[in-house]
């Protein structure tokens, strides 16, 4: 590349660092923090994972029902039945919900589990976007026409739907388990797989489109003359060449994850049992939208910040890493 | 033209198939409908085995799904278990218009689907008009006026109203216009259903009940497109043409309603003619918030009953919208862009 710090770094620093090449991870990085709302996302997000990974400090507090003091989850699944649907107070900041627990310390260990949804939920879609995409378009053919009309028949089934049915099908039918410590239900991995399983499309249309022209480049042939694998070629050449639109995507689906996850448990059909998300603790707050707005101001109100950040940031990220592509909003 | 058309629609068949073949897989996994019935007083066992031959369910699932897609009326079944068919098949198939009868309450599909799509319809089709009206005027705004004050508050609501979740739109719409100003004695809006039953079902009322549904559904679709408009007539107006038509002396009135808004309008007619399906599947959580007696709350409603019929009459139903309004979509295109030649 021709591109040379004289003419795309601050004054300042040309005398000292003559004719470097950027990479475009540098240039990417540098666009991106020029980027007002993105930084604006970016600092909304620090701050929403700094609460939802300290503000557990903060969660202890005497437990009736067991006659001790509790701290951390616990304490979140405290329920004191005589402190039902209390308003916010002192002791309960964000108030306490339908049997009686803490609402300010569900916020922040379901914060957690909402997180790992959306980020596991996203990955499992850009494996599964960029897999189906690259397979397509690099082998072409009778492979390229069954996987994208199945990708197609896919992309005109509305997604809620699909997520409905599977969360219905298949919701907690996997027992609880052990991560890192924490119980969790089996619900929680059964959402991601369906949330990841029913948004790969847009991503794997995405993936093919940039394949189907970097497979023909020279450097594609090149690697195929010296014997690589296809694996090696999709995996090593092909796949990092579309990196952009991956993490863009990875970004996005974070945010739309949440969201879905929420959409399913808000219709009662998400993840069950003690574990709280901030979708399911919105499950059957409708019923109090005028005797107990708290219920799900609270939880609601960090989906819609959490969404918010993320899409700053995606936003950002996309002007920054794929300068060329057309903005959807 | 004509054959452009046609293609399409060939093409669409075998998509349709492929959509009926992975929700009829879909499907099965919901397990035996038979076994969740009647939970208060449930049937005897050979009462269940009976009538899981009445539906077909005794079959294998891909005799099921043929059944379903050709129908079996040129063939006898075995209905009293003696392994001797003997009854006529009664399915015709959903190719000859037969969609199966709701394994609840044994109805025929679409009559059901018919009795309710018309409530969505009306919620839906009238929020496509207000998001319609809306995005083009606050795009436009902004677009006039870049930069600005209001532009950067617009942006700034945009990017928040797109966020939104919608249950949590439908919440704070119920609780200030509903709940918050009862208290304070304005006049307020109803929250749930279609009509007061003490009332009556008068269109005012029906009015009424549509305001908040109709916002919730338009706010965030707005938030999004007004975006898009805002940009792509940003993008036109830079265009030597418009510049050429203001040094001409025309007035900035004519050059935005008569050259710019034209030519952004064509993106955006495609963005809606691809996202007004969708906006039914939208419906599903708004409909549950304001117990609107639409598709949406049907889906739900029979979700739970595994009522798998109705719910691949519901599916297929949309998903032929889609693939639809994706053709009428280019084709329409294709009229009001001469530019778009359409082989």
């Amino acid at each position: 590349m021709a591109t040379t710090t004289s003419d795309a770094l601050p004054h300042k620093e040309t005398t000292i660092k003559p004719a470097v090449p950027l990479s475009p991870l540098v240039l990417g990085v540098r666009r991106f923090r020029r980027h007002r709302m993105a930084m604006i996302g970016l600092g909304l997000l620090v701050v929403l994972i700094l609460y939802i990974s300290f503000a557990g400090l903060a969660s202890r507090g005497y437990c009736a029902p067991l006659k001790q003091d509790v701290t951390g989850e616990a304490w979140a699944n405290c329920n004191d039945t005589h402190l039902k649907l209390q308003p916010p107070s002192a002791d309960h900041i964000f108030g306490t919900d339908v049997i009686g627990r803490d609402i300010f310390a569900r916020t922040v260990y379901g914060g957690q589990i909402s997180m790992f949804i959306g980020v596991s939920a996203a990955l499992m879609e850009v494996i599964l976007g960029a897999l189906v995409g690259a397979i397509a378009a690099y082998y072409g053919g009778w492979i390229d026409s069954l996987l994208m009309r199945f990708t197609e028949a896919m992309l005109n089934i509305p997604s809620l739907f699909l997520l409905i049915i599977g969360a219905h099908f298949f919701g907690n039918k996997l027992p609880s388990f052990n991560i890192l410590g924490r119980e969790l239900t089996g619900g929680v991995i059964i959402i991601i797989l369906i949330i990841g399983a029913t948004s790969w499309m847009y991503l794997a249309r995405i993936v093919r489109a940039n394949v189907l022209s970097l497979r023909e480049r020279d450097y594609v042939s090149a690697s195929r003359a010296l014997g690589a694998t296809d694996s090696r070629i999709i995996f090593l050449h092909l796949l990092p060449n579309t990196i952009a639109p991956l993490i863009v995507s990875a970004t996005l689906g974070v945010a739309n994850a949440i969201l879905s996850e929420a959409y399913v448990s808000f219709l009662g059909l998400g993840v069950q049992g003690a574990t709280a998300t901030w979708g399911n603790m919105l499950d059957g707050a409708y019923r109090y939208l005028e005797t107990a707005p708290w219920l799900w101001f609270f939880p609601g109100t960090l989906i819609l910040l959490t969404v918010l950040g993320i899409n700053f940031v995606g936003d950002g990220l996309r002007d920054a890493l794929d300068p060329y592509s057309t903005k959807h909003v | 033209m004509s054959t452009y058309i046609l293609r399409r629609l060939g093409q669409a068949i075998p998509q349709l198939l492929i959509i009926s073949v992975i929700l009829f897989t879909l499907m099965q996994a919901f397990g035996d409908p038979v076994a969740t019935l009647g939970a208060r007083n449930p049937p005897k066992p050979e009462d269940k085995e009976r009538l899981r031959r009445m539906l077909g369910l005794d079959q294998p699932p891909y005799i099921q799904y043929l059944t379903w897609l050709v129908g079996n009326d040129w063939q006898k079944i075995d209905m009293n278990g003696d392994g001797i068919p003997e009854t006529p098949g009664q399915r015709k198939g959903v190719l000859r218009g037969d969609w199966g009868n709701s394994l609840v309450t044994r109805q025929p599909v679409l009559e059901m689907i018919g009795q309710r799509l018309p409530n969505t319809l009306m919620l839906m089709i009238t929020a496509e008009i207000v998001i319609i009206i809306l995005s083009l005027a606050i795009g436009l705004y902004s677009a006039l006026r870049p930069y600005s004050l209001v532009d950067n508050l617009l942006t700034g609501a945009s990017f928040i109203g797109y966020s939104m979740p919608v249950f949590w739109l439908a919440l704070m719409l119920m609780y200030i216009f509903a709940v918050n100003f009862r208290k304070w004695g304005l006049p307020y809006l109803p929250t749930v259903g279609m009509f007061e039953p003490a009332v009556g079902k008068t269109p005012a009322e029906l009015i009424k009940h549509m305001i908040l549904p109709v916002a919730t559904l338009s706010i965030i679709s707005i938030a999004g497109y007004s975006r898009f408009v805002r940009s792509s007539v940003l993008e036109v107006l830079s265009q030597d043409y418009i510049r050429t038509a203001r040094a001409k002396g025309v007035r900035t009135l004519y050059v935005v309603l008569r050259h710019a808004l034209p030519n952004a309008a064509l993106p955006f007619i495609t963005l809606i003619g691809l996202d007004i399906p969708f906006l039914l599947a939208g419906a599903v959580v708004t409909e549950r918030i304001f117990a609107w007696p639409g598709m949406g709350r049907l889906f739900l409603d029979h979700t739970e009953r595994a009522d798998f019929p109705m719910l691949m009459g519901i599916l297929m139903l949309i998903s032929i919208a889609v693939v639809i309004f994706q053709i009428l979509t280019d084709v329409f295109y294709s009229f009001v862009d001469p530019r778009i030649r359409l082989e």
